[in-house]
């Protein structure tokens, strides 16, 4: 993870995301992600988000989104971190996740949960770009060139270095076997 | 150092004598839960890198519900994928919808003994909360997550903050454990215990049945909450030793002077039916405050209201009673052997005699599933755990969540209504 970046544009959305509006239930009979990631963001509430996250086409301009306070919640479905990776997403940055879905983002190992200081879902706008400097948990924005900064990870950042639960844990059963020979 | 019960059972499950909330750990699980719709790249993943073979220690019970019987080709498919996994490693616990002993996972799983107080417990499924309630801790995790502690009989934890809830007093005869829940989520949001447990107790929780208390444990995740626990007392043990009584467990109990993020008190005497209005389980009111809401649909089922209990509290409602015309009543049990019983105990012409129709166990409508989905602009009102915009159907509908016993009143009258002077 040390050097990595992540550049593109944002998708911003409010509070308490939840896993129905990310990906609805009536598409829990199949786990392919091609297929979940055509329908990301279906639940979204379209009063409140005028601009569609898909185009037309169903494919998407954003690589990044930007949420409020607990991002996730709701149900314990990976179909939401693997529709939002398969749609183009590799970076959530909120203010706070809910459990499972902060799990699952760490586990799963395709798409990075970044808790920010400060909520910046007022302050970032849908469009807007912004580079992601992991190494130094630090968020530009290109477009209007402020600097925001994540939480480190604490613990389980060896998970992530690993690139996801079961990578680690394929790691470690090497490391045993390897000490016991 | 003292410690909460939480505290506890995860020390005991990582060798260690104490943790404290923030540690991260690695716990050894002693159940996991799979069901239909999570499972399928667990299996996969099983497979393609971990040689297929499940940890030795781990007890595994598979229990399809979210879409048995099946309602479409590919869910037709993903119970063939989760049938032949379970033959294939001979899994003992297997509740399958062709023996007959089946139903929604979260009833089922302490149904047939398989939770313990002191237990570790984890399953692809958010609600997995609910088995907290025997004193046991319990949460949902993802697919990966299933994938790998099927391999490796483990996962890591960060140790949790407890938020206390200390309910005291007699509950009034409208009020049920839904209504403690709502409440208290009503007051601290969808977010109001993030990461934490949530610990219940109190002499209304004492006095209170196993199955209001699964309401209890149940709901915690729609606080955000990792799990909800309830000490072990005599009603646990009785329960335990009803289903599963060679069971071999350790009793934990919270440290009188253990740390607590948050004590809440609840008066429980003083409490009204309440409501989750659309589209947040916080959205909460006493239903007497909303008038004139018409319902298309109501709904009794699902891990959190369809439970034995549930339905005796919708029968006394419903007994001589006639629901309102153009009101659908569902009625959902959560397990074959409530249905049964249903069936056996004479509710079953109650819910009948009133104009209800009831289905085979499914989680069925709760998620949207089938069996009762809504369509555009329809509103119910359903004793479940969600209504999220979407949940039970189309985006338009709308789903207030309350009780068993105010769903009913609210079917009789064909609006919402909290106050059952509907008797
Ligand atoms: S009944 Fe509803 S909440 Fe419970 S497990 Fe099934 S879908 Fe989930």
């Amino acid at each position: 993870m040390s050097d990595k970046i992540i550049q593109g544009k944002v998708y911003v959305v409010g509070d308490d995301i939840n896993t129905d509006a990310i990906i609805p239930a009536k598409y829990m009979n199949t786990m392919n992600p091609q297929f979940l990631g055509k329908h990301v963001f279906e639940g979204l509430d379209k009063n409140k988000y005028l601009i569609d996250f898909l185009n037309k086409d169903k494919t998407c301009n954003y690589k990044i989104i930007v949420a409020g306070k607990n991002f996730g919640c709701g149900s314990s479905r990976e179909h939401a971190p693997i529709a939002l990776h398969s749609a183009g997403i590799r970076a959530v940055v909120a203010y706070s996740f809910a459990r499972i879905y902060f799990r699952n983002s760490i586990n799963g190992g395709i798409i990075l949960p970044l808790e920010t200081e400060f909520d910046l879902s007022g302050k970032i706008q849908t469009g807007e770009e912004l580079k992601i400097l992991l190494s130094e948990f630090k968020i530009i924005n290109l477009t209007t060139n402020e600097t925001y900064f994540i939480k480190p990870f604490g613990p389980v950042e060896d998970i992530i270095e690993a690139g996801g639960l079961t990578n680690y844990n394929k790691k470690l059963s090497l490391n045993i076997n390897k000490n016991e020979i | 150092m003292p410690q909460t019960i939480t505290q506890k059972i995860l020390a005991a499950h990582c060798g260690k004598k104490e943790v404290v909330p923030g540690e991260v750990i690695e716990a050894n699980i002693d159940v996991l839960m799979m069901h239909d719709i999570t499972s399928s790249s667990a299996i996969k993943l099983l497979k393609t890198e971990f040689k297929n073979k499940i940890a030795q220690s781990l007890k595994v019970v598979v229990v399809p519900d979210h879409y048995v019987p099946n309602k479409d080709i590919k869910s037709a498919i993903l119970y063939q994928e989760l049938f032949n996994f379970a033959k294939e490693h001979n899994l003992k616990y297997f509740y399958s919808i062709e023996g007959g002993n089946y139903g929604v996972c979260h009833v089922m799983l302490p149904e047939e003994g398989h939770i313990l107080p002191g237990n570790v417990i984890v399953g692809g499924d958010s609600h997995t909360c609910t088995y907290g309630a025997l004193g046991a801790f319990s949460t949902g995790i993802g697919t990966t997550e299933v994938g790998n502690v099927l391999a490796t009989g483990k996962l890591w934890f960060r140790v949790p903050k407890t938020i206390k809830i200390n309910v005291s007093g007699k509950m009034p005869k409208n009020v049920m454990a839904k209504d403690i829940f709502l409440k208290v989520v009503g007051d601290i949001g969808v977010d109001g215990a993030l990461y934490q447990a949530m610990e219940w107790c109190g002499d209304t929780i004492e006095n209170m049945s196993i199955d209001e208390r699964f309401t209890l444990t149940n709901m915690a995740i729609e606080a955000g909450a990792k799990s909800g626990i309830i000490a072990p007392d005599k009603k646990t043990l009785d329960y335990i030793s009803k289903r599963n009584p060679n069971a071999k467990f350790n009793i934990f109990k919270s440290d009188k002077d253990a740390n607590y993020e948050k004590i809440i008190n609840i008066n429980a005497g003083k409490l009204v039916p309440l409501v989750a209005k659309p589209d947040l389980p916080s959205n909460v009111v006493a239903a007497k405050d909303l008038k004139n809401i018409k319902i298309n649909q109501a709904y009794i089922g699902g891990c959190t209201g369809g439970k034995w209990n549930d339905f005796v509290a919708t029968a006394q409602v419903l007994k001589g009673k006639k629901i309102a015309p153009n009101v659908r009543l569902l009625i959902v049990p959560s397990t074959a052997k409530i249905q049964r019983k249903i069936v056996n105990e004479g509710l079953y012409n109650i819910f009948m005699d009133a104009g209800g129709i009831m289905s085979a166990p499914t989680c069925g409508a709760c998620l949207g599933g089938y069996m009762g989905v809504l369509g555009p602009k329809e509103v119910a009102i359903s004793s479940t755990n969600r209504n999220f915009k979407g949940r039970m159907g189309d985006l338009t509908a709308e789903v207030y969540l309350a009780s068993p016993k105010t769903v009913a009143a609210s079917a009789i009258k064909g609006y919402i209504e909290g106050s059952l002077n509907v008797r």
